[in-house]
């Protein structure tokens, strides 16, 4: 399916300036995004995906800082833009959604006041029109008696429902791009079904294209069209959902997908990545993931490009599991 | 909620009467009050005369009960010097505290916050260290030094603003209040200035944790990500969350404040409730000590009750009474 591009990253680097050095969170990654797309961005903690989610905000604190590479948001560049237009660009053009909903809304101030305020930053309209507007979002996100819980205070709603407040806050401005960090993470598992089906039908009927970041490949399996796997800061696969969960082409997704429970045969043990996640602070000048790697050789001590393996699905790596049967692999 | 209040009363009730056992009887142990008023061409019968008219020659239990009993029907005793209710006096004296006190209040408010807030927004600048220096000294210099340093630098030196008294003052109410004229408000700024000085660094670093602590708090974060403006933020969902912790130790120390008036009011000839104990303790006028103390346990007991309602309004995750849905 050919879709119109929204979102194109292309060589993003996002790096940190700390005392102990300099910190590649994210270093070099690339991603289009289609409209009404969903892209599953996957890794384990610190491999980079939040700060990439942040670094599309505009919202990355110093000592961090975008260091080179290019946001192009409906074709408008947004790296280097002052911050005053990356403020109106945020919630009106991209928004996000966060990880804990018990942490997102602020527990001194209304719903509606929370609401509200998100659309009189953008927007020149009346109080009532915005309120009518805020109350209208928080139906379409399967909230009972909107009416009554605008004037409701945060605790006084559930995680789900919190959750629930906060997309439809995302929503409000009617985004090209929602960037949304592990939001189902803290919620128990029939309310993430839930949200996930009402995010992808979304999605669906009005265009809205988004990030899905997260570490749940079950996940991503259920909701994204394309994933991309991130480690060490950049991206070492991406493709078609079903494809690369599949068939992975890369070591990590390999070990990563090898590793989650309902894959193995009950009584037998789980397949484990040997070795950690390396220190963004001192990555080695090779592939990052080749010191865990059963596949590392001497040509891994060399970066590997992001190249093209089959249509529409790249790989990072020397050796990638180009087929089931093989067991060596393009050099 | 008038559970609650009623339980709060008569808890302090019970204070009150534990307060003034230990004033009453302290007092009693430090000395006679009599010989304050014996002079050299006295005889013998004369100071009796004295004894018997301040009712010192009873058992010190039954001077006790006779207070006690007195003061169920609202009569604190009569002072020793002065002859007059002892209550009275007090309640005379309180507005010219009370006036210092929140004048103190307000500078800590109008100061602290906003230096806390930038300090806490811009942590790593210059001003900002500046500030937190500042309040380590505000801390630690004591107030009657720093008082009698205020009148040696303003008063003497520079000379712009008066070192003692209250000015002139306007009757509202049949209050005598300073605030008022322009002249009320000269004689007040250095005393609240002095008695400020500790709340006003309080504040400051209140202020600046708090700002420090929710500045990475996922709300500011998903603040930003709807495209608030800075000032929104900060004014809006920053300062209402850092306000919480403010207000409650601020109640809290608005009795400290009274209680700290003593020793600018000294210094600064303030006339207010602080002078009028330091003089009765010097004087051994019991009345007006135990009086004092009662009055100030009971404004404790009031403070921290409206600070309790406060602190439920500005979060609403406190209720008083009613358990929310």
């Amino acid at each position: 399916m050919i879709r119109e591009t929204v979102l194109e990253v292309s060589d993003l680097k996002t790096h940190f300036f700390t005392k102990a050095g300099v910190a590649k969170a994210v270093d070099g990654v690339s991603f289009s995004l289609g409209r009404g797309e969903v892209l599953g961005l996957v890794g384990e903690s610190g491999s980079g995906k939040t700060v990439t989610g942040f670094s599309l905000m505009g919202l990355v604190d110093p000592p961090g800082r975008i260091v080179s590479g290019s946001i192009r948001l409906g074709g408008e560049e947004l790296v280097g833009r002052p911050e005053e237009a990356w403020r109106t660009l945020r919630g009106r053009r991209i928004a996000m959604i966060f990880q804990d909903p018990m942490m997102t809304l602020n527990p001194v101030l209304r719903i509606d006041t929370q609401m509200i305020e998100a659309i009189r930053a953008h927007e020149d309209i009346s109080r009532e029109a915005a309120r009518e507007r805020a109350r209208e979002a928080l139906a379409r996100v399967g909230i009972p008696s909107p009416d009554e819980r605008l004037a409701a205070y945060p605790h006084q709603f559930s995680g789900g429902m919190r959750q629930r407040v906060a997309i439809a806050i995302a929503l409000l401005n009617e985004p090209e791009v929602i960037v949304a960090d592990e939001p189902t993470t803290a919620l128990d598992v029939t309310i993430q079904a839930q949200i996930l089906y009402e995010v992808q039908k979304l999605c669906a009927d009005t265009g809205l294209a988004m990030i899905w970041i997260t570490h749940d490949l079950a996940v991503v399996g259920g909701l994204a069209d394309r994933v991309a796997v991130m480690y060490a800061g950049r991206i070492v696969e991406q493709g078609p959902v079903d494809a690369v969960l599949d068939a992975p082409f890369h070591p990590y997704t390999h070990g990563l997908i090898g590793s989650v429970p309902s894959h193995n045969r009950r009584g037998h043990r789980l397949t484990q990545i040997p070795g950690m996640a390396p220190s963004l602070l001192h990555l080695p000048p090779g592939c990052s993931f080749a010191a865990r790697c059963p596949r590392a050789d001497a040509a891994c001590n060399e970066m590997p490009a992001l190249t093209e393996l089959s249509p529409g699905r790249g790989a990072r790596c020397h050796h990638p599991h180009l087929a089931e049967t093989a067991t060596g692999g393009a050099a | 909620m008038s559970v609650f209040i009623l339980r709060r009363l008569l808890q302090s009730a019970l204070v009150m009467v534990a307060m003034a056992v230990l004033v009453f009887f302290g007092v009693h142990l430090v000395g006679d009050p009599v010989y304050m008023f014996i002079t050299p061409d006295m005889d013998q019968a004369d100071i009796e005369n004295v004894t018997r008219a301040l009712g010192l020659d009873r058992p010190i239990w039954e001077q006790f009960w006779i207070f006690m009993t007195n003061a169920v029907r609202g009569n604190l005793g009569q002072s020793f010097i002065f002859g007059e209710p002892a209550l009275g006096l007090i309640l005379q004296r309180m507005p010219a505290t009370l006036e210092l006190a929140f004048a103190a209040l307000l500078m800590a408010v109008v100061i602290g916050i906003p230096l806390g807030l930038y300090a806490g927004l811009y942590p790593d600048g210059i001003p900002a260290k500046t500030i937190m220096a500042g309040s380590i000294l505000g801390f630690s210099l004591p107030t009657f030094w720093v008082g009698i340093m205020m009148i040696m630098i303003f008063a003497v030196i520079l000379g712009w603003l008066p070192s003692t008294g209250r000015g002139d003052t306007v009757e509202v109410f049949g209050l005598h209040l300073s605030f008022l004229t322009l002249d009320g408000l000269r004689h007040l700024a250095l005393p609240a200035l002095n008695l400020a000085l500790l709340k006003i660094s309080l504040v400051i670093r209140l202020t600046r944790a708090g700002t420090r602590e929710a500045m990475f708090q996922d709300y500011i974060k998903f603040a930003r990500a709807k495209g608030l403006s800075r000032p929104r933020i900060v004014g809006v969902h920053l300062l209402k969350n850092i306000l919480i912790p403010v207000v409650t130790v601020l109640g809290l120390e608005f009795g400290s404040l009274i209680a700290f008036s003593v020793v600018t009011e000294t210094i600064f000839a303030w006339p207010g409730m602080g002078k009028l104990l330091i003089e009765a303790i010097q004087q051994l006028d019991r009345p007006i000590i135990v009086a004092y103390l009662v009055m100030i346990v009971f404004l404790f007991v009031v403070i921290n009750l409206v600070v309790d309602i406060l602190y439920s309004i500005l979060d609403p995750r406190v209720r008083l009474g009613d358990r929310g849905q």
